[in-house]
């Protein structure tokens, strides 16, 4: 990674958040019209709504630390993938609803403690969007959570996928708490947090979750992911493909 | 997973702000009593309709029969004497 001054570290680090929600939104987004009922469809999508709005908030700012003139639509739609900093967690396909709900319970369980800690960054303008965005990722886990052990503690058949779902899903976990440059810089001036905290809170959460729904905690694998530094899989380049089709057809569209 | 219309059905009320009564504002569907209230919640107080949920299973509603309307309130239409309409209503009370 090239060398940033403390302010590319800042612009990157709220650039992780922003692309982590905006990224997860439009997962969530590909769910509407396809739930198993029509009621889940309106709590994916209100998901959704909330993680965009937060997005957005995180976008526009994250332009205005970068200082280049760059929109909340010029960073969601004219980038390449190479350039999001989203968590690889967050891009991962949607599967079945079973994989999505583990998907949202292991990233809800992580941006709640850290939306909590964030509320007091030495950032004002950070401070703010994590404060409101507390609540929101408050009921998010309260819905995901619901139904890991809804699933879980189901049938054999939903007990079986839901653990599938944890197995595939965790090693894209680790990178969440995996503390790299950027992460250290920004806790040292007070903008950041501390990720071993965070995972404190996430390691319980997951734990009181998973014993209710009579699901094992998967082992933890050596190797990371880290899509936070621009590595990605396979998904993401067609999932941006889609995402930004109609900007790039029609740079500058409006409704 | 069953389809959705296997799910039982639940009404919902709810209350728009404090002092108000909870009003019936429509029904879904829900595995379970915790789900009903998150479903309420992400489809009936989205645009801030409300501050309090109640849902009830359909099932456990006692409703009166359509074919005894006749005899259950046919006899009170011609007894107006059991409105408060002969009263007059002095001009400092507002609320009656």
């Amino acid at each position: 990674m090239s060398t940033r001054g403390d302010s590319g570290n800042h612009g990157a680090f709220v650039l992780r958040l922003a692309d982590s929600n905006l990224v997860l939104a439009q997962r969530l987004g590909e769910w509407i019209g396809h739930a198993p009922a029509l009621e889940e469809d309106l709590g994916l999508a209100n998901t959704a709504l909330d993680l965009l709005g937060q997005a957005r908030l995180l976008l526009t700012y994250a332009g205005a630390l970068e200082g280049r003139g760059r929109d909340e639509d010029a960073l969601a739609y004219l980038r390449e993938e190479g350039e999001y900093l989203n968590c690889a967690l967050a891009e991962q396909p949607n599967g079945d609803f079973g994989d999505t709900l583990a998907r949202q319970f292991l990233f809800d369980a992580w941006q709640l403690p850290l939306y909590e800690r964030l509320a007091s960054s030495r950032d004002p303008q950070l401070a703010a969007i994590a404060a409101r965005g507390v609540k929101e990722a408050r009921y998010h886990l309260r819905y995901s959570s619901g139904w890991v052990v809804r699933l879980g503690d189901g049938t054999a058949e939903s007990h079986g996928r839901v653990q599938g779902s944890l197995e595939r899903l965790w090693p894209y976990t680790a990178e969440l708490f995996d503390a790299d440059d950027i992460d250290r810089a920004m806790q040292v001036a007070g903008i950041g947090v501390d990720l071993g905290a965070v995972r404190v809170d996430w390691e319980q959460t997951v734990a009181a979750v998973l014993a209710e729904a009579t699901l094992a905690r998967p082992g933890d694998r050596p190797w990371h992911w880290y899509g936070k530094r621009g590595e990605h899989g396979e998904h993401l380049g067609h999932m941006l493909a889609q995402m930004q089709a109609l900007q790039r057809a029609h740079p500058g569209a409006r409704w | 997973m069953t389809e959705s219309r296997d799910w039982p059905l639940y009404e919902v009320f709810i209350r728009a702000r404090g002092g108000l009564d909870h009003k019936h504002v429509g029904s879904l569907h829900a595995v379970d009593a915790r789900m009903a209230i998150e479903h309420a919640r992400d489809l009936y107080t989205r645009r801030q309709e409300g501050i309090s949920i109640w849902v009830v299973r359909s099932e456990e509603i006692v409703a009166s029969d359509p074919a005894d309307a006749d005899a259950f309130f046919e006899p009170a239409r011609d007894k107006v004497y059991r409105h408060p309409t002969f009263y007059d209503i002095p001009d400092e009370v507002k609320t009656l």
